[in-house]
């Protein structure tokens, strides 16, 4: 008996299941109770179809990468759900062909080389079936194949740096179904078992058949699948099991919190590697091609990861827009941030309990907003138009709010300022907090427990004053063209507050690479390693694509984009609250107002 | 009152054989825009650190020079990281990343059971 050619096949597969189960009990089990609990309870028939429904569409279908390029997506998809149909299928074909649900798991896999010649019920349609799902299977090899060399033809600039285990098991994968098919063309031309593909395959390599030469190939094919599965553990296709524990993880409510648990685990080995990753990230224009997100993600399964990278990131999440797996990598690199500067937190001792002032709003300028003077003046001007009773807390002295030490993982340090703002906030007894700097709204609105005080970013604050119809800005037809910043557009999916307050002023021309995939501006204060050149190099790429829509002004909502974009002498940058105060003094100038509030423009032009 | 040391100022003189360099050569390692710093102050000048506390950026860069590894462990647990001295740096260093690698470094030698 020639049995022995399942020998390769089974032994891969059942190292591969032992290696499954031993890692996926891991995680599980180093999850906290908490997370735990929130698991058992996602074990429900609703939560359970809409994780399988994700399961099918992007374990599967690779939905996302469809969207992304449909080439692409066909590639994945041929490979995952071809595949996957003909183990099922296969699956089916024996039980018919056995009459029994019970049959031998190596059986649908060699099945036309043990079952020669008999024929069973629609043994016809499923033999058709079988050579239709191993020619799109082959179809995505092919293309497979050609992206090595012809990434372009992809929609992709770069694909990631392959190490020797990935290439072992990409070898591999390749093999597996070429030889399946010369295996299953020879058994067809021996016992005529075969359909469309496979007979033809098999008239073609009529003149070396024989039962040598099939059992060879057989031998082969089982090598390549018993390879494979060895090999999958330790390379980037353990993305593929690992992806379906992250979606019912995912969904169950599990999120990394501040500390690394087995959720990075996770995480970390649901990467393919793609490579999607690489061509959102901006870094490598400044020739920076070491610390992107799949990077990171590789040399935290490697144990490798140095300071140089893990700190070289913008923290813009252009990355995780693209994720095809949906991995938070923002939040990943943050705690790895986190973990990596615990011994070296500040505890700030000599931050004084400094008075409240009762007010009924705060102004919080931000240290970013103290080197740009043009919006504090500006947010004075609306302040007093509107009448608000305005404590400007950060005025003269105040901490920091903290963001920049969370993003450079001293989540602790950054604890001991929100505790003091914290204080002074709820002292003043205000009712609405006013920020004009994304950077410390993201902190406020996320990290800050500020009871009933409303967040505001000015944007917000800006807008609602003009649907009251308290300030009046006179529509132009200045060409603006707006600047998402990263932690207002990406960071907190604020898109549209600020549009809505440049529209009432002027035109606001839509771009290209807007909303989620808005440019960085450079400056970020999420990477600490980035040279003042290098960023100098991204900035110069987004004025140049802003600048091919002739925009007179380039707007933005961030005073460290503003102070970015201002280094660049070819375009005149603006902050939202400059540009609706302007709009309003020159309006006044022309249109006849409510002569109060033209006086009131004009009365704190010297702040 | 601040004591400027005026009455006595100890002595100054450096003595190369006992240098400090552990920290500045770890600095100018991974961060040699430090070399350019020409101590101008614009960094104290704007710190959001330095307007609430006594803390003067600039003597970080001068105490690094001089191998002041005790006087700096305490200093540097000052800064907030905000970002505006590597902003305003007419040299464009990146201040911040001068930051974070003394205050790793420092970590590091007190692991090491190494004088601080």
């Amino acid at each position: 008996m020639e049995n022995f050619i399942i020998i390769p096949f089974t032994v891969g597969l059942i190292y591969l299941t032992l290696v499954l189960i031993y890692r996926f009990v891991k995680w599980v089990r180093g999850l906290s109770k908490l997370d735990k609990l929130r698991l058992v309870q996602s074990f429900k028939i609703r939560r359970m179809l809409r994780s399988l429904k994700e399961v099918f569409y992007e374990g599967l279908l690779h939905r996302k990468i469809f969207r992304k390029n449909p080439v692409l997506g066909y590639m994945h998809m041929s490979l995952a759900f071809g595949w996957f149909l003909l183990i099922v299928l296969g699956h089916i074909e024996v039980m018919a062909a056995r009459r029994s649900l019970l049959v031998p798991f190596y059986l649908p896999v060699f099945f036309r080389y043990f079952e020669t010649g008999t024929t069973f019920f629609a043994s016809g349609i499923f033999s058709f079936l079988m050579d239709f799902f191993l020619l799109i299977v082959l179809s995505g090899v092919a293309l497979a194949m050609l992206k090595r060399f012809k990434k372009q033809l992809f929609g992709m600039k770069k694909t990631t740096r392959l190490k020797t285990g990935d290439r072992m098991a990409l070898t591999s994968l390749w093999l597996i179904f070429p030889l399946r098919l010369l295996a299953e063309g020879m058994s067809a031309e021996l016992y005529g078992n075969g359909s469309f593909l496979t007979s033809s395959v098999g008239h073609i390599i009529g003149s070396f058949s024989s039962e040598s030469t099939n059992l060879v190939l057989w031998t082969a094919y089982s090598c390549a699948l018993g390879f494979f599965f060895a090999a999958l553990p330790n390379s980037r296709y353990m993305h593929i099991p690992t992806e379906v524990l992250l979606i019912f993880v995912r969904n169950a409510g599990i999120r990394l919190k501040k500390r690394n648990n087995t959720y990075t685990d996770i995480q970390v080995f649901s990467c393919s590697r793609c490579g999607l990753c690489l061509d959102n990230c901006q870094m490598a224009a400044a020739g920076i091609n070491h610390a992107q997100s799949v990077y990171i993600l590789k040399n935290i399964r490697n144990n490798n990861l140095t300071d140089e990278q893990l700190f070289n990131c913008l923290l813009c999440g252009k990355c995780e827009v693209d994720c095809p797996v949906g991995i938070n990598t923002i939040d990943l690199r943050i705690t790895q941030r986190i973990e990596s500067t615990l011994q070296y937190n500040s505890s700030y001792n000599y931050l004084e309990d400094l008075p409240a002032r009762k007010a009924s709003t705060i102004y919080f300028a931000g240290c970013m907003t103290h080197l740009t003077p043009g919006i504090i003046a500006s947010m004075k001007t609306l302040f007093h138009m509107a009448g608000e009773n305005v404590w400007f807390m950060d005025e003269e002295k105040a901490p920091c709010c903290g963001r920049p030490l969370m993003l450079a993982g001293q989540h602790d340090a950054a604890s001991k300022l929100i505790v003091n703002n914290t204080r002074k906030i709820l002292g003043s007894g205000a009712k609405t907090l006013v920020v004009s700097c994304p950077i410390c709204y993201k902190v406020f609105r996320e990290d800050y427990e500020l009871g009933n005080v409303e967040v505001l970013f000015h944007a917000e604050y800006i807008s609602r004053l003009i649907r009251e119809q308290i300030i009046l800005p006179g529509k132009t037809t200045t060409r603006i063209v707006y600047h998402d910043p990263c932690e207002l557009g990406r960071g907190m999916g604020m898109f549209e507050p600020p549009r809505e307050v440049l529209r009432a002023t002027g035109k606001v021309i839509p771009v290209k690479n807007e909303k989620q995939m808005a440019h960085c501006c450079g400056g970020s204060l999420g990477n600490l390693k980035i040279s003042q050149q290098e960023r100098a190099v991204l900035r110069n790429q987004a004025v140049k694509d802003y600048q091919q829509y002739l925009p007179d002004v380039l707007a933005t909502a961030c005073p460290l984009c503003k102070k970015t974009f201002a280094r660049h002498r070819g375009i005149e940058v603006m902050d939202i609250a400059e540009i609706v105060v302007s709009s309003i003094r020159k309006s006044a100038e022309v249109v006849p107002v409510k002569a109060s509030v033209k006086e009131e423009a004009f009365a704190e032009e010297l702040v | 009152m601040e004591d400027f040391s005026f009455l006595n100022p100890g002595s100054r003189q450096i003595d190369f054989d006992n240098f400090d360099d552990r920290l500045l050569l770890y600095v100018l390692e991974y961060e040699p825009s430090f070399v350019t710093c020409i101590s101008c102050g614009g960094c104290t000048a704007t710190c959001s650190a330095g307007n609430l506390t006594n803390f003067n950026v600039r003597k970080i860069g001068l105490w690094l020079r001089r191998g002041e590894t005790e006087k700096l462990s305490q200093e540097i647990e000052k800064c907030m990281f905000c970002g505006k001295c590597t902003l305003v740096c007419p040299r464009d260093i990146n201040i911040r990343n001068v930051i974070l690698l003394i205050k790793k470094r420092i970590s590091e030698l007190k692991t090491e059971n190494q004088p601080v």
